[in-house]
């Protein structure tokens, strides 16, 4: 069961109260992208072994959403942060880096 | 190969065992191959079989980063139906099916195919619209199934309440001829077969890198060292992505948790298999006399083969009310497996961007009913280049929008 904190109004609940929905950051495609760029942005993602940011949403909570920093090999989950984000803050990223010393933030996609 | 018969088993009695071979070598990698399959699951395995039955190429390794058919193959509910709303869903799972209802004499190695009879509950209205479609779909295809009423439900499964308050039983949708098998013998006895043809099955050898010249694969790096290949078929389900990751392409697909646990063993109490997809949970009783029970997947991206505890309860809760014998049982064990799930819910059989690198992955939740016809479709297009059963499940479909939407039609089971 994965311990989750609300960045949005602050309650920390185990994983029954939220929801998850897949890999956060996601840059939208529309009108007048390629083919390509469209269906990466529909059905291509993420699956990494390892450190994976993802949405979630309070769901039975205050219904926001919010992303969250997480590892699928081990669940251990490195926090929580606002979805009104392009890129995971600064202090995740240290979080994360002090469990996992040899992982390394990836530039955002242009 | 010695031939398993009742012969073999008279003289071996004779001799106090001491007659019996190996069922397959032990083998180490060579320096080359003309196909190298990735995974000796019952997928991988399945594949190899049908390059060399169906097109006399031998010439093959099987690698296996763990032991044989330690992963989703030896870790599902062994259910077996074709059943599909789509007519290439159809095409490769009644293949499947019926290849199953040979394999035992194809093999010479006892699956334990039993043909019980599967049933879909229906427990919401929309269930009962969704299944009565999907029967008048399966009369078009030639899949033998039909929409049968409560009553009758509970004539097959007199275990069953059908009159429960928050999942009564609305009807089913039954295909007859759909059941369950030995889930290791059928990776045992496809290695076995392989083995026989000349083929390596490598265990404990762990793929770490794919190599490619000028767009086109030359080889794999593992932990057993450099092997060349001609063919490269990667077909290891919820490790997909990672591998896909090495080769430098990636897949529509996300890997999660699916679990399942047993009870203790009791007397026979159901000869069939029933599935309640409004409940996500399957149910049969093995051999052992034990109840089966599949739940349904966790939530979010995942590798660690275990399944969530609320997800145990949530399913058993909800069977209870239409098994209400369960709630007397005792649970034995419970584990999980890693499936790879795509979009639509339909696998992909494809050749890869790579050029000689061929993909079988994204069977899902319900890979185990499509070992056989898997294999022999992937086998097919790994020696043609084509295959009549996988046009339709290309990596193309996702950017044409061509989907082969099962996840409508069938709610989270497969």
């Amino acid at each position: 069961m994965l311990n989750i904190h609300c960045p949005c109004c602050g309650v920390t609940a185990e994983e029954t109260e939220f929801h998850a929905h897949g890999e956060a950051h996601l840059k939208r495609f529309g009108p007048g992208s390629t083919d390509d760029q469209f269906e990466s942005y529909l059905f291509m993602r993420k699956n990494p072994k390892g450190v994976h940011f993802e949405r979630w949403r309070h769901q039975n909570g205050c219904g926001k959403w919010f992303h969250v920093a997480r590892c699928t090999m081990t669940l251990e989950v490195f926090g929580s942060y606002s979805a009104q984000t392009y890129v995971p803050p600064q202090d995740i990223i240290d979080k994360i880096q002090h469990r996992r010393p040899d992982w390394s933030a990836e530039a955002p996609a242009p | 190969m010695k031939k398993y018969s009742v012969f073999a088993v008279a003289r071996e009695a004779m001799r106090h065992h001491t007659g019996w071979d190996r069922a397959w070598r032990d083998a180490q990698p060579k320096a080359k191959y003309d196909v190298i399959i990735i995974g000796a699951g019952g997928h991988g395995l399945a594949t190899a079989y049908y390059l060399g039955k169906n097109f006399g190429i031998t010439n093959v390794a099987i690698l296996e980063k763990g032991w044989l058919g330690g992963g989703n193959t030896g870790r599902n509910t062994t259910i077996i139906r074709s059943n599909y709303l789509q007519d290439p869903s159809a095409a490769i799972y009644e293949k499947s099916r019926s290849l199953y209802e040979t394999m035992s004499q194809d093999l010479n190695y006892n699956v334990m195919f039993s043909p019980r009879g599967v049933i879909m509950l229906a427990q919401t209205e929309h269930e009962v619209r969704g299944y009565k479609r999907t029967a008048h779909a399966n009369a078009l295809q030639g899949v033998p199934t039909e929409w049968i009423t409560p009553q009758r439900v509970k004539e097959l499964c007199p275990i069953m309440n059908i009159d429960g308050p928050r999942y009564p039983v609305l009807g089913g949708l039954w295909q007859a001829r759909g059941g369950t098998a030995r889930h290791d013998a059928v990776a045992w006895g496809y290695a076995r077969a392989c083995s026989d043809m000349g083929m390596d099955v490598i265990q404990q050898c762990e793929v770490t890198g794919v190599k490619s010249e000028g767009g086109k694969v030359t080889g794999v790096s593992t932990n057993k060292g450099d092997i060349a290949c001609d063919k490269l078929g990667m077909v290891v389900a919820g490790h997909s992505g990672h591998l896909a990751d090495m080769a430098g392409f990636r897949l529509p697909i996300e890997s999660v948790a699916l679990q399942a646990l047993v009870s203790e063993p009791i007397k026979p109490a159901m000869d069939i298999v029933v599935m309640a997809n409004t409940v996500h949970g399957y149910l049969s009783q093995s051999d052992k006399g034990e109840m089966v029970i599949g739940g349904g997947t966790d939530g979010y991206n995942n590798y660690t083969q275990r399944g969530s505890f609320h997800h145990i309860e949530e399913t058993v809760r909800a069977l209870i009310e239409t098994f209400p014998m369960l709630s007397r049982l005792k649970m034995l064990r419970q584990w999980g497996g890693i499936v790879d799930v795509t979009g639509d819910r339909s696998p992909i059989l494809s050749k890869a961007p790579v050029d000689g690198i061929f993909i079988n992955c994204g069977w899902g939740t319900g890979g185990f009913k499509a070992i056989p016809g898997s294999g022999w479709a992937m086998a097919e297009l790994m020696a043609k280049g084509q295959s009549p059963l996988t046009d339709a499940f290309g990596l193309n479909r996702f950017q044409e929008g061509r989907f082969i939407d099962e996840s409508v039609a069938a709610g989270v089971a497969h």
